[in-house]
């Protein structure tokens, strides 16, 4: 039997298309601006929301939405003002997060341990009508976010302060970033699970940059990793009946060190190409070598 | 009288706790090339932080062609070069897509059209940079990456240019290049505030200098001549309660 034709498989199938997407988007922005745990961290926080949705008898995405929302506007908050001991507020939000999801499920009726495990690693085969509706929409609002505003993220995520003095309104660019952030861990949290949601959207990107040279095509690329490993992986995930999370982080990984092996020989062949280009044009009599040029 | 594009007056700042600029007055005309000099640690790239707002002035005024800074919206108006660090994006990016960030002053949320795209590239023509385009900045020179970062400046076509050691750690040659960028802008009307550590190719551009010594200005005048062998014009009168540990202003010029 055809996996397409199983209902469970399908929407497995689509969130995972949808995770591929926005979770590489996302992280090419996190990357770029050195936060690239941000994911994890609100992936700890996103736990408070699940609980509270079994707590509550509402949907465990939508309120995992809400929560993590909340954690990250707290974290750009503590980015702004917390200088000194941001890393220990930062340490009790994700712990805090993650152990007050882990309670709230533990009081509720629902939320066994297996459920528990389903939002920490990921589980197809849970996903539900509802949850789909949900992930389409919250995609939507990453996809648009992080393709529409392209430019400007680029450039609040390349040089802060330049940016400021741009006049754009940085903050809030920072703060819609954060909330993006959170969004996406919503949009992955059934496919690849709260503790493996930050893999996908650092590792795409970093195996993108391995062969990209523009932002342009390292966004790009990593979209097109993250498609084909959350696809792929999820289709394994039902053949071999294996964890769809670790499936999917593990074919990341290995396109990491595929691409990384692809790399060394593509770099020397554009580095031994820069050097003859310098050669010609340092072959002026008087003129200063390349040696008197500080590198950054 | 016309309003001056830079109004700096009695201005303070601490970092830290501490305080780094002690009441600096700086005033930029329209049209002039001012070049702020000082030893490291005088405060100059805070000088030049806290007029681009990047830095809270405690006390003293500011006003940006005649507006109050915070009231100042007008920041297509305003093209800045911030000190360079080694701090490069953690993703790759080109000569273009950085420079293309400058035009943001002017474009906002809106399209990048063809003038936007023009502009960019004229730009980089003018640093001599328009040949490397597609190149990733990070296989650049440190020479090249400063040029990279005076077009991505100059994309806005900014009135008043603001740079923070455009010369530092570049090779005579790039040197060269930007002190021609800088004269075509000069040339177009543009007014200019430069940290400098010393004049160097760019001496003949240089209407006036101030220079800064523990977060005070002890000279506002001419440029000094022979940077490094004679001391400033007026060193000795200026300042002469200045300490035992001051040290004279000749040595922050040749650092
Ligand atoms: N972020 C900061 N926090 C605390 N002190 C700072 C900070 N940045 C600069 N300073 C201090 O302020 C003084 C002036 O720095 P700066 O304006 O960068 O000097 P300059 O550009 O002239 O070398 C220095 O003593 C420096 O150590
Ligand atoms: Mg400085």
């Amino acid at each position: 039997m055809d996996i397409l034709d199983l209902a469970f498989m399908q929407r497995a199938l689509l969130a995972a298309l949808l995770v591929g997407v926005t979770a590489p988007a996302i992280g090419t922005y996190l990357v770029q601006r050195r936060q690239a745990l941000m994911g994890d961290g609100l992936g700890h926080v996103a736990l408070t929301g699940v609980g509270l949705g079994f707590l509550l008898n509402d949907s465990p995405v939508w309120m995992a939405t809400a929560v993590c929302i909340v954690g990250a506007v707290v974290m750009e908050l503590i980015r702004w003002y917390g200088r000194t001991r941001g890393d220990i507020a930062l340490a009790m939000l994700f712990y805090g997060g993650m152990a007050g999801g882990v309670m709230l499920m533990n009081l509720s009726d629902s939320g066994s341990s297996a459920n528990l495990s389903s939002y920490l690693f990921g589980s197809i085969a849970t996903v539900s009508e509802e949850d789909i509706v949900a992930i389409c929409i919250l995609a939507a609002f990453v996809i648009l976010t992080t393709v529409g505003l392209r430019r400007q993220l680029f450039a609040i995520c390349q040089d802060e302060e330049f940016a400021r003095v741009t006049g754009l309104p940085v903050r809030l660019l920072n703060l819609l970033v954060a909330v993006t952030a959170a969004v996406t861990v919503t949009v992955a949290m059934r496919v690849v699970g709260l503790l493996l949601v930050s893999a996908l959207m650092v590792i795409p990107v970093a195996a993108s940059q391995q062969i990209a040279r523009s932002f342009k095509a390292t966004f790009a690329l990593a979209v097109g990793i993250g498609v084909t490993v959350t696809v792929s992986g999820t289709a394994t995930s039902y053949y071999a009946d294996v964890p769809s999370g670790a499936t999917i982080v593990l074919f990341a990984i290995g396109l990491f060190v595929l691409l990384t092996a692809l790399a060394a020989p593509l770099a020397k062949r554009r580095a031994g190409k820069a050097q003859a280009a310098a050669e010609c044009t340092l072959d002026v009599p008087g003129a200063r070598t390349a040696a008197d040029d500080v590198k950054v | 009288m016309e309003q001056p594009v830079i109004s700096l007056r009695g201005a303070t700042a601490s970092l830290g706790g501490r305080p780094v600029l002690r009441g600096v007055d700086l005033t930029v005309r329209r049209g002039e090339v001012v070049a702020l000099l000082g030893a490291n640690g005088s405060g100059k790239s805070t000088a030049v932080r806290s007029i681009v707002g990047q830095v809270p002035l405690t006390g003293g005024e500011l006003e940006l062609f005649g507006t109050p800074r915070r009231r100042f919206r007008d920041w297509a108006r305003v093209g800045y070069v911030p000190q360079r660090t080694t701090a490069a994006g953690g993703v790759p990016a080109t000569v273009r897509e950085v420079v293309s960030a400058g035009r943001l002053a002017r474009t906002r949320f809106g399209m990048m059209r063809k003038a936007d795209k023009e502009a960019v590239i004229g730009a980089l023509e003018l640093v001599g940079m328009d040949d490397r385009l597609g190149d990733s900045v990070d296989a650049l020179s440190g020479g090249q990456h400063q040029r990279v970062l005076i077009a991505r400046a100059l994309a806005g076509e900014p009135e008043l240019l603001i740079m923070d050691e455009p010369m530092a750690g570049v090779d005579l040659a790039s040197q060269e290049v930007l002190a021609e960028a800088l004269r075509a802008q000069v040339a177009r009307g543009a007014t200019v505030l430069l940290v400098l550590h010393e004049l160097g190719p760019l001496e003949p551009l240089i209407d006036r200098a101030v220079v800064l010594r523990d977060g005070c200005v002890v000279h506002d005048g001419p440029p000094p001549e022979a940077v490094g062998q004679h001391a400033l014009p007026g060193h000795d009168h200026v300042h002469p309660h200045a300490g035992p540990a001051a040290e004279p202003i000749r040595t922050g010029l040749l650092t």
